[in-house]
């Protein structure tokens, strides 16, 4: 359905190249994201592979279809697979044997499990309890994207599995995955943040030149608008904080080396609409200039039909045919019957028409604009997927083409 | 103008949630061009700063300043009301009371530069949310010089279903922040605005679980924070089958009368009426599968006890066209 130029994108090649170990589903919210990444996660698995699905929000039905009850950070194993109805044997002869676990995101959690890894116990502890430290890890925009990203980093190093698929935090922008962990890495290590433990840890000459450079105006500002109770809670976290700092860089910095391996592929989800294909746009080009390896752009909720041949003015022409005709002559029951049946399936057909012919254009745009960009198209479906039959209707979207 | 009565007489600020990409920001637009009628003024308010606003009425960016970006749909008088629109930031915000409050205009500036303004909002959640709020609660009560109300109304394209809840909690935000002085004051006064009649949070979902699910539990949660009144549920994009139960029923298990449907199709005048009855009856089974499911969300948005408005489907962009559509909807249905 989308222009000539936009190459297929072969999922299934992707999936049964061993060498892929990361898949990273990411688009702007509301594009079925979470579904696409479970669908992969278990084509995959019954494609052989030892899969774990990270996720961060799924809906409550597909979450249960997958064992998932909780937010707890264990990646549980689904049940239900069937093993052997994928082809593909990877090229090394284990077809079968594929699994698949899946979990969500505790980003408090994983927080905490960071500061208790870093630092001494009567510190962490300290780290714990601080106000500011249990805002930061539960609500600070952007720690859930940090916290997926540590995760990820978590789950590769673990190597008990051979792919990880991961779904990115639902937010406006797919850009914020890339982004939010090193601005919070960035804010906790930056400038303002250490002027603000100074005087606790230099004192003396370079306080003192410190207030010249306009220091008492910035904490004036700040305990005028902040309160002295906030700022201190800060600045005892970031005293606290002082020997993990070096920790939460590195950390931030291994994870995004891992989105520049060979063995990392981006998969850009969107639904053929206009907002969505603007965000899918955005990250495409930011994966150039970050030399991500971008494998191709999932189209979700693409309506295609069966009777595609009758064209939606031909559609809705037949319609007020049998219009004129039901509101001038007077007809026996069943042929009205026959006639009110036509009219909705007609008009129903141009009404979906008309929209597949909408999507087509925006598709069509996004592939002038990204000529090199494999699509899949994943059909709409006609009701929310929560178990994995749906999942595997959605992944036969995935195949060769 | 005869008054008329509406579902949301006496409410002076309509808070407009919904989860991403369920057209927030488009409902919140066509809700201010609603209550936008005869000679009212209506300030639509953006808080997320991505310029929603202004694609949606066609408009270059909107600057931190009210700016008129439409004209209401006018009465059997003629005259419409006026919409104007405001991107409000946290930061603009906090310069502005930083100014009101310290007369620190110059300083202000020096801090922005230094990302001391930046630092203090990011720190501390609950001071955007304060100061976004605060900007508001400022126009819903702001008078002019003959002591009137400014604004008949404000519409708050707010942040989304996930979040609502903390947004408009302002006190419980603000425990951690200065316990005297100004922007302490001002959440008091923000909170005597919120949590007053004069105020209700809409919820805009479309009939998917996820979306259903969130408005359930973001209704849910502000019965859990005393005095911040849930509004409307707004069906967004509702596409309704035309099939009575029985055939729904039917054409969702696949076992519509198809040689009816290529009779009708025949009558039509399109030949090869059996094939295209086969197609067609195909389309129809995938659709009442959807209608049955939405049929389902819909029962369940409506046990929640708050009055729900369907908002009808648009095919590609809304358009300026396309909101005065959603304007009337919402109008017929009493939600303005």
């Amino acid at each position: 359905m989308t222009g000539q130029a936009a190459p297929h994108l072969d999922v299934d090649r992707l999936i049964d190249d061993r060498r892929t170990r990361i898949i990273v589903c990411c688009g702007s919210g509301g594009v079925g994201k979470t579904t696409t990444a479970a669908a992969i996660g278990l084509r995959a698995a019954e494609h052989g592979r030892r899969v774990v699905v990270l996720t961060v929000d799924p809906a409550r039905r597909l979450a249960q279809s997958m064992g998932l009850t909780s937010l707890d950070n264990t990646p549980r194993l689904v049940h239900g697979l069937a093993p052997g109805t994928g082809h593909a044997d990877g090229g090394n002869g284990t077809a079968g044997g594929g699994s698949l676990h899946a979990m969500m995101l505790d980003m408090k959690r994983t927080f905490d499990e960071i500061v208790e890894a870093h630092a001494d116990p009567d510190r962490a502890a300290q780290i714990l309890a601080n106000p500011f430290y249990q805002s930061l890890s539960s609500s600070f925009a952007g720690t859930q994207e940090y916290m997926a990203m540590e995760k990820l980093g978590q789950l590769r190093r673990a190597e008990e599995w051979d792919l990880i698929v991961v779904d990115t935090p639902p937010s406006r922008s797919a850009l914020d995955f890339l982004d939010a962990p090193q601005r919070l890495a960035r804010f906790l290590d930056g400038r303002l943040i250490r002027l603000l433990t100074a005087p606790a840890k230099v004192g003396g000459r370079a306080y003192l030149k410190m207030l010249n450079a306009g220091f008492g105006m910035v904490t004036g500002v700040l305990t005028k608008i902040l309160g002295t109770q906030m700022l201190k809670d800060v600045q005892t976290f970031v005293s606290a904080l002082d020997t993990m700092f070096g920790g939460f860089r590195e950390r931030a910095e291994y994870t995004y080396q891992l989105l520049r391996t060979p063995g990392t592929s981006f998969l850009v989800i969107a639904a053929p609409e206009a907002d969505a294909l603007r965000e899918a746009s955005y990250f495409v080009e930011r994966l150039g200039q970050e030399r991500m390896p971008l494998a191709g752009l999932i189209l979700n909720k693409v309506q295609q039909l069966p009777a595609a041949h009758l064209s939606a003015a031909r559609s809705l022409a037949a319609a007020e045919v049998l219009q004129s005709a039901a509101s001038t002559a007077a007809k026996d029951r069943p042929d009205a019957a026959a006639t009110s049946l036509a009219m909705v399936a007609l008009r129903s057909h141009a009404d979906h028409m008309e929209q597949a012919s909408v999507q087509r254009r925006l598709a069509e745009a996004f592939s002038a604009a990204h000529p090199l960009v494999p699509v899949a198209e994943v059909p709409a479906q006609p009701e929310d997927v929560h178990d994995l039959d749906g999942l595997r209707a959605i992944g036969q979207a995935f195949g060769p083409g | 103008m005869a008054t008329r009565d509406t579902d949301w007489d006496g409410v002076r600020l309509h808070v407009v949630t919904g989860k991403g990409g369920t057209g927030k920001t488009t409902v919140a637009g066509a809700l201010a061009l609603a209550l936008a009628t005869a000679g009212k003024k209506v300030l639509l308010m953006e808080v997320e700063g991505r310029q929603g606003i202004a694609q949606l009425f066609d408009v270059p960016p909107l600057p931190y300043e009210e700016r008129r970006v439409a004209v209401g749909p006018g009465g059997t008088d003629g005259a419409g009301g006026d919409v104007f629109a405001l991107v409000a930031d946290p930061e603009s915000a906090l310069l502005e009371y930083l100014e009101m409050f310290y007369g620190m205009r110059h300083a202000g500036t020096a801090l922005t530069r230094l990302g001391v303004i930046d630092f203090a909002t990011t720190i501390a959640p609950g001071l955007r949310d304060v100061l976004l709020t605060g900007k508001a609660a400022e126009a819903v009560r702001r008078k002019d010089r003959s002591r009137g109300r400014v604004y008949d109304a404000v519409v708050m394209d707010a942040p989304p279903t996930g979040r609502i809840g903390r947004f408009l909690n302002v006190s419980a935000e603000v425990s951690d922040l200065a316990r005297v002085g100004p922007i302490r004051g001002h959440a008091d006064t923000v909170q005597s605005v919120i949590r007053s009649p004069q105020t209700v949070v809409h919820f805009v979902t479309v009939l998917e679980e996820m979306p259903v699910q969130e408005t359930l539990d973001g209704i849910a949660e502000l019965k859990t924070l005393d005095g911040i009144r849930a509004g409307g549920i707004m069906i967004n994009m509702a596409r309704p089958l035309e099939l009575s139960p029985d055939q729904l029923r039917k054409a969702a298990a696949g076992r519509l009368d198809q040689h009816q449907l290529a009779l009708g199709l025949k009558a039509a005048g399109l030949d090869d009426g059996e094939n295209l009855a086969v197609a067609l009856a195909v389309e129809l089974s995938q659709q009442a599968k959807t209608a049955i499911a939405q049929r389902e969300l819909q029962d369940r948005l409506a046990a929640a006890g708050q009055p729900c408005y369907e908002l009808p489907w648009i095919n590609g962009s809304i358009g300026l066209g396309g909101l005065y559509r959603l304007a009337a909807a919402l109008r017929q249905q009493r939600a303005a």
